[in-house]
C-alpha cells in the first residue's frame, strides 16, 4: 500500500452528465451479459441449433413452405425470450439478492437509470443476436420478406418490452433461486408454445392458449412480419397487453431490497 | 448546519418500531460512530440517511437535502459501503471500479484508490472468488470513488486483518480531515475510540448517548459505558 490517494478535486461533487451515466450503465450490463457462458448458450446457442435442426430436419410438418422462412423468425422471436425475459429475470434476481440494486440506487446512477442501462444491454446484445442468428439463416437459404421488416421492428420493440417486464416482475417478487428455476422452466415452455413453430402445429386444445400467451403472439407476429409480410395486429394487440399488464405490476411490487 | 441530521426520526415495520423518535447529528470534517446492539435501529437509520427508506415520521438530512427525494447530483455527494457487499457477483474489481468512476463528474484516481486498499493484488480476479476481507476493501473503494462529502460505512472493518483494518482506519481519518463527514455503523469499541471524534449510542430505536466520545465515555471505559446504557436491551 502507498502513501494518500488525495482528493483530486476540492469542487463540490458531481454526478456524471446522464448521457454518459446510461453509456457507462449500458456498456458495463451489456459486457456483463456478453461474457457470462451460460447465458450466451440460451441467447445464441441454443437457438442456432434450433435454426439449424428444425430447418434441415422433416420434422415437424410445417406445411407446404420454404422449412427456413418459417424457422427463422421463430428462432429470432426466442432470442427475445432468452435475452429480455430469462436473461434480465435471473441477472436481476441475483443483483436483487446480492444488494447489487441498492447499491446503484444510491449511486448517481439510481434506480431510473439502472432500468435504462437494462434497456441499452437488452438491445445491444439483441442487434448481436440478429446479427449472428438473422447472417447464419441468410446462409441456410433465408429470403425474409423485406415489405415486412417494419412490422418485424414493431413485434421485436413490444415483444421485449413485454418479456422484460415479465423478467422485471418475477426478479423483483421472488427469492433468486426460484426466478432461476422458474425463467428456466418458462423458456422452455415458451418455446414450445407458439415462440418457435406456428401455434397451427400444436394440438387444437392448445392454439388459443399459446396464441394467447406472449410466446405464440411474438412468435406469430414475427412469423407474419418476415414469412408473409403482414401485419399481425391481433397478436401485437396481446403483446401490448402483456406488456402493460407486466409493467404495471412490476411498478406496483418489484422489491429492490434483497 | 450538520453534514448529516436526524430529527424525531419514526421508523416502523407493521408492528415494529425500528427508529422510535431518534435525533442525532453528524458534522463534517469528523468521524462518527454509531454503535447499539443488533436490532437497535441502526442500520434502518442509516437507510433513511443513504434514501432507500421512507421515514414514517421526523425528518432525515443529509447536506441539507431529503435524501428520498434527492437527485443524481445530491447522490454524487454521498458514499455508502454496505455491509454485504452490494456489488455484482461476477465483476472484476478494477472494471468494476473504473464503472463506478463513470457515473461521477470528477471521480477519484481508480488506480491510486485500488493501491491505497490494496486491491491491486486482485484487481482481475471475479468478485465470487474473493475473501470477505477482499471483498470488503472493493466496497470501501466504491463508497470512495467519487470523493463524497458524505460517507456512510457500514461495519468498515469486519473481517479484516489487522493490517487492512489499520490502512482503513488511516482512510478513515483522511477523509475526515480532507472535509467529508464520516459516519460509521461499527461494534467495535476500540474502532470507535481509535477513530471516532463522536460517537452515538442507540437502543430499541432510540438514542441513549450522544457527543465527543469522551463526553460519552464520561471518565470510564467506552466498553463499560455502552454496557451501563445499552445493559438491559437484549
Amino acid at each position: 500500500m502507498t502513501p494518500s490517494a488525495a482528493p483530486e478535486s476540492t469542487a463540490r461533487p458531481r454526478a456524471a452528465a446522464r448521457p454518459a451515466r446510461l453509456f457507462a450503465q449500458g456498456r458495463f450490463e451489456t459486457l456483463t451479459l456478453l461474457r457470462n457462458g451460460e447465458q450466451l448458450l440460451v441467447s445464441v446457442v441454443l437457438p442456432a441449433m434450433a435454426l439449424v435442426g428444425l430447418t434441415l430436419s422433416p420434422y415437424p410438418a410445417l406445411g407446404d413452405v420454404h422449412r427456413i422462412d418459417v424457422t427463422a423468425p421463430g428462432v429470432l422471436a426466442l432470442a427475445v425470450a432468452s435475452t429480455a425475459f430469462t436473461g434480465q429475470a435471473i441477472s436481476t434476481a441475483f443483483d436483487r439478492r446480492y444488494g447489487v440494486l441498492r447499491m446503484y440506487g444510491v449511486s448517481p446512477l439510481g434506480r431510473s437509470g439502472l432500468l435504462m442501462g437494462k434497456l441499452i444491454a437488452v438491445g445491444a446484445v439483441l442487434l448481436v443476436q440478429v446479427l449472428l442468428l438473422g447472417g447464419l439463416a441468410l446462409a441456410l437459404g433465408w429470403r425474409p420478406q423485406l415489405v415486412g421488416i417494419p412490422a418485424a421492428l414493431v413485434a421485436g420493440v413490444l415483444g421485449t418490452t413485454a418479456f422484460l417486464g415479465l423478467g422485471l416482475l418475477i426478479a423483483g417478487t421472488l427469492r433468486a433461486e426460484a426466478v432461476l428455476a422458474l425463467a428456466n422452466l418458462a423458456w422452455v415452455l415458451f418455446l414450445g408454445l407458439g415462440l418457435l413453430l406456428p401455434v397451427t402445429t400444436l394440438p387444437t386444445w392448445a392454439e388459443p392458449l399459446a396464441s394467447a400467451l406472449l410466446s405464440g403472439a411474438l412468435g406469430e407476429a414475427m412469423r407474419g412480419a418476415l414469412a408473409h409480410g403482414t401485419w399481425s395486429w391481433g397478436a401485437l394487440g396481446v403483446l401490448l397487453a402483456w406488456s402493460a399488464a407486466c409493467w404495471a405490476l412490476a411498478g406496483r411490487l418489484f422489491r429492490w431490497a434483497p | 448546519m450538520a453534514a448529516v441530521e436526524i430529527t424525531d426520526l419514526v421508523r416502523t415495520f407493521g408492528q415494529v418500531v425500528a427508529v422510535a423518535g431518534a435525533s442525532w447529528q453528524a458534522e463534517a470534517g469528523r468521524v462518527t460512530t454509531v454503535l447499539g446492539p443488533n436490532g437497535a435501529g441502526k442500520s434502518t437509520t442509516i437507510e433513511c440517511l443513504e434514501g432507500l427508506q421512507r421515514p414514517d415520521g421526523g425528518t432525515a438530512r443529509v447536506l441539507g437535502a431529503d435524501p428520498w427525494r434527492a437527485g443524481p447530483d445530491h447522490r454524487a455527494r454521498v458514499g455508502v459501503m454496505f455491509q454485504d457487499g452490494g456489488l455484482p457477483n461476477t465483476a472484476k474489481p478494477l472494471a468494476l471500479l473504473c464503472h463506478l468512476a463513470a457515473l461521477y463528474a470528477a471521480p477519484r484516481d481508480v488506480e491510486a484508490l485500488t493501491r491505497r486498499l490494496g486491491i491491486d493484488s486482485f484487481a482481475g480476479t471475479p468478485l465470487r472468488r474473493l475473501s470477505g476481507g477482499q471483498r470488503q476493501r472493493v466496497g470501501l473503494a466504491a463508497a470512495l470513488v467519487g470523493c463524497p462529502d458524505v460517507v456512510f460505512l457500514d461495519e468498515p472493518t469486519a473481517g479484516l486483518d489487522p493490517h487492512a483494518r489499520r490502512e482503513v482506519w488511516e482512510l478513515m481519518r483522511e477523509e475526515a480531515e480532507r472535509g467529508a463527514c464520516v459516519v460509521v455503523t461499527t461494534h467495535s469499541f476500540e474502532e470507535t475510540e481509535r477513530v471516532a471524534d463522536d460517537v452515538v449510542v442507540m437502543g430499541r430505536g432510540r438514542v441513549l448517548a450522544t457527543g465527543t466520545v469522551d463526553d460519552v465515555r464520561n471518565g470510564e471505559s467506552l466498553e463499560d459505558r455502552y454496557f451501563a446504557l445499552t445493559g438491559d436491551l437484549r
